[in-house]
């Protein structure tokens, strides 16, 4: 019998945000995902000044993160024990696009360092360890669609090699015409959490639910 | 266990690892000045494959359809690998692993924007293309972590394999010098103005470099002198997104958690093969992991300045090297190194030396606040 | 340089995408790293970008930032000193 089961999980697509399947935040006044994140930023009172430096899609990771992770007990889970396993499919392109953009004319060459930063996709893994402090395992994979059975599979094996204790997992993707997050908090049972075991399939109904 | 069966090293310094190897023991740099504007507008030092030798080595291949430099660097080098074992590429037993950080990205150059499909650019369709170039059955899994992509694709193949998923996979990494790329790093003023000299007093940058590796496992070796993966281990600084934790947070766990599934005594460790990028926070950070895990003494060295900093390919090539170096019982100098520029005092290697070596640690670290680390050992049969 | 330095806290905010600082929240005295603004070493190379594009000066090592940027009045008194803009 598995022991890790998925404790929490939040999607965040066509402007609203849901947590455990409720729809807990949607803007369908701002139609740019950048007024969509700030306005989803100001609701949920993140408290946190980088967030704007960030480009969309680790401020999509990141809100998404935050909504899963918020009042979470980690009962006593170290944070060397806390992973974070993310994939996708467009890596950073949409960002990657934009620090072309600044290098195509010689005449007018201003590549930016804030810019060049986000164009590895593993960087929003780096800022959700900043702000919750998690030091565990990270993987950062890409898929033409979401591999839920990949990505459960590895995680488990993290879960069975005692290299992590929680773990946090997700499909983060931005292309220039949508976006969309699913992210969800896996833990070990013998936190004495009681939640739907943490299985591919059960992965794949939840982030196919909206 | 996880044995490492067979490897290939594609780089500005040869097309194979015995020639890579011969350089490395000669003690060449590959690291040339490149002036030339579909780069960076100046010149800067940087390590280019041969690009001649290259389409020279792929036109063997006698293939019909176009593909990108980064891809021919990948199947040449995956080809390689592949001969010297039997390995069967076609069976659903065998699974493909890419390390990249920005795969075909030169394709997103307005000179370059046609010559492809549009998704060609996309990491998973160059996945697609690989494991479709060698009819691989399986979905190839690519996997982009910055800097540590390398040796966390080994540490996942490795697991892979322990689990039964696999018997056998191909690991294998690859990124290019691109406009892209350099224009970043130079905007980070982290690029150094001549070859970079990791962990030298004088050391002032990177040295950006190309090439690809490939890295064959398995579960089965008939090699009486057979090196397995013991172990290894990831780890976040939670810190900051490019610089590294001041006190080797991340890159210390990674190294405990290598350690701890190795099952081995930290004093067996014969040798370090670091990340050593040369920049002055990286190699400062690193020899103060290397020092908390009581790792002072321990040869170490970094191949960043022969290759300069591979990226994707960094993490395969230098773990070719260091069993390389297990193989022929020799410790290589640290290239660049002379005078030690780190505020604790570990052991970089200044001369080729004869040594036992039978474990090994590779160690790497990235954007994002990335850290990883790997452990080979000798198993006597 | 008043004029000066009330165009950089403009341009300050947007290069470095501070979302809820004004203009007027920004004291020229202030130190702009730790304390202050708590701006970080990306900020710090992205007013080296800043420097080159507005007023055409190059600054080549990162460590010779840390006098310049010190506070926007240091800034603006080196930018006087060495614009090219």
């Amino acid at each position: 019998m598995k022991q890790v089961g998925i404790k929490r999980y939040c999607h965040v697509k066509n402007n609203k945000v849901y947590l455990d399947g409720a729809l807990i935040f949607e803007d369908v006044q701002n139609d740019t995902m950048k007024s969509f994140l700030k306005s989803a930023y100001r609701n949920f009172k993140i408290k946190y000044p980088k967030f704007f430096k960030m480009d969309e899609i680790s401020k999509l990771g990141f809100l998404a993160a935050e909504v899963v992770l918020q009042n979470i007990q980690k009962n006593n889970i170290r944070e060397s024990e806390i992973g974070i396993v993310l994939a996708n499919s467009q890596s950073t392109l949409v960002t990657d696009k934009v620090h072309q953009e600044s290098i195509n004319d010689l005449n007018n060459y201003y590549p930016s360092p804030s810019v060049f930063v986000y164009t590895l996709p593993n960087i929003m893994i780096g800022e959700i360890s900043i702000k919750h402090k998690f030091r565990g395992e990270n993987a950062f994979y890409i898929f033409e669609h979401f591999n839920t059975e990949f990505v459960s599979d590895f995680i488990d094996m993290l879960f069975t090699d005692g290299k992590v204790k929680a773990c946090l997992g997700g499909w983060i993707d931005q292309s220039e015409k949508d976006y969309e997050a699913f992210v969800y908090w896996v833990e070990h049972y013998d936190n004495k959490v009681f939640c739907p075991e943490h299985t591919g399939a059960l992965v794949r109904k939840l982030y196919e639910k909206f | 266990m996880v044995y490492f069966l067979s490897d290939n090293i594609i780089s500005s310094l040869g097309f194979s690892t015995n020639e890579n190897f011969q350089a490395l023991l000669a003690g060449q740099i590959g690291i040339r000045n490149i002036d030339d504007k579909k780069y960076y507008p100046d010149p800067f030092p940087a390590s280019i494959v041969d690009t001649d030798l290259l389409d020279q080595n792929f036109n063997l291949t006698e293939t019909s359809a176009n593909y990108t430099r980064l891809e021919k660097m990948l199947i040449l080098s995956i080809d390689d690998a592949l001969k010297k074992t039997d390995v069967d590429v076609q069976s659903k037993r065998t699974g493909i692993i890419i390390s990249t950080t920005k795969g075909n990205i030169d394709l997103l150059e307005p000179q370059h924007q046609n010559k492809f499909d549009k998704n060609r650019v996309l990491l998973w369709r160059l996945g697609e293309i690989i494991g479709n170039y060698f009819n691989n059955p399986n979905q190839t899994i690519v996997l982009s972590n910055a800097c540590i992509s390398g040796v966390l694709a080994l540490n996942i193949a490795a697991t892979l394999i322990k689990k039964g998923s696999f018997d056998n996979m191909i690991v294998t990494g690859g990124d290019i010098v691109s406009s892209f790329v350099v224009s970043g790093f130079m905007s980070f003023l982290s690029l150094s103005p001549k070859p970079c000299k990791p962990f030298d007093l004088e050391r002032d940058g990177l040295s950006l470099g190309e090439g690809a590796g490939t890295i064959i496992l398995g579960n089965q070796s008939q090699d009486p002198n057979k090196i397995a993966v013991m172990g290894g281990g990831s780890a976040n600084d939670a810190n900051h997104i490019s610089g590294p934790s001041r006190t080797g947070e991340g890159s210390f766990i990674a190294i405990k958690k290598a350690i701890s599934e190795s099952r081995i005594e930290p004093t067996s460790i014969d040798y370090i093969s670091a990340h050593g990028t040369a920049t002055d926070y990286n190699d400062e950070m690193e020899s103060i992991a290397i020092s908390r895990a009581g790792l002072e003494e321990v040869p170490v060295n970094s191949f960043k300045g022969n290759w300069g900093h591979t990226l994707g390919a960094a993490g395969i090539i230098e773990t070719v090297a260091m069993l390389q170096e297990m193989r022929e019982n020799i410790l290589i100098q640290s290239a660049g190194y002379s005078q030690h520029g780190v505020s604790k005092e570990i052991n970089v290697i200044r001369e080729n030396t004869k040594a036992d070596l039978n474990v090994c640690l590779k160690m790497a670290s990235g954007f994002g606040g990335s850290n990883a680390s790997l452990i080979a050992k000798k198993i006597k049969s | 340089m008043e004029e000066l330095v009330e165009q950089l806290k403009v341009q300050i905010i947007k290069q470095l995408n501070l979302e809820d600082i004004e203009p007027e929240d920004i004291d020229p005295d202030e130190p702009l790293f730790g304390e202050g603004l708590g701006l970080d070493s990306i900020d710090a190379l992205e007013l080296i970008v800043l420097l080159e594009k507005e007023y055409g000066i190059k600054i080549e090592n990162p460590k010779d930032g840390q006098k310049v940027f010190f506070s926007l009045n240091t800034m603006a008194e080196f930018i006087t000193e060495h614009r090219k803009k």
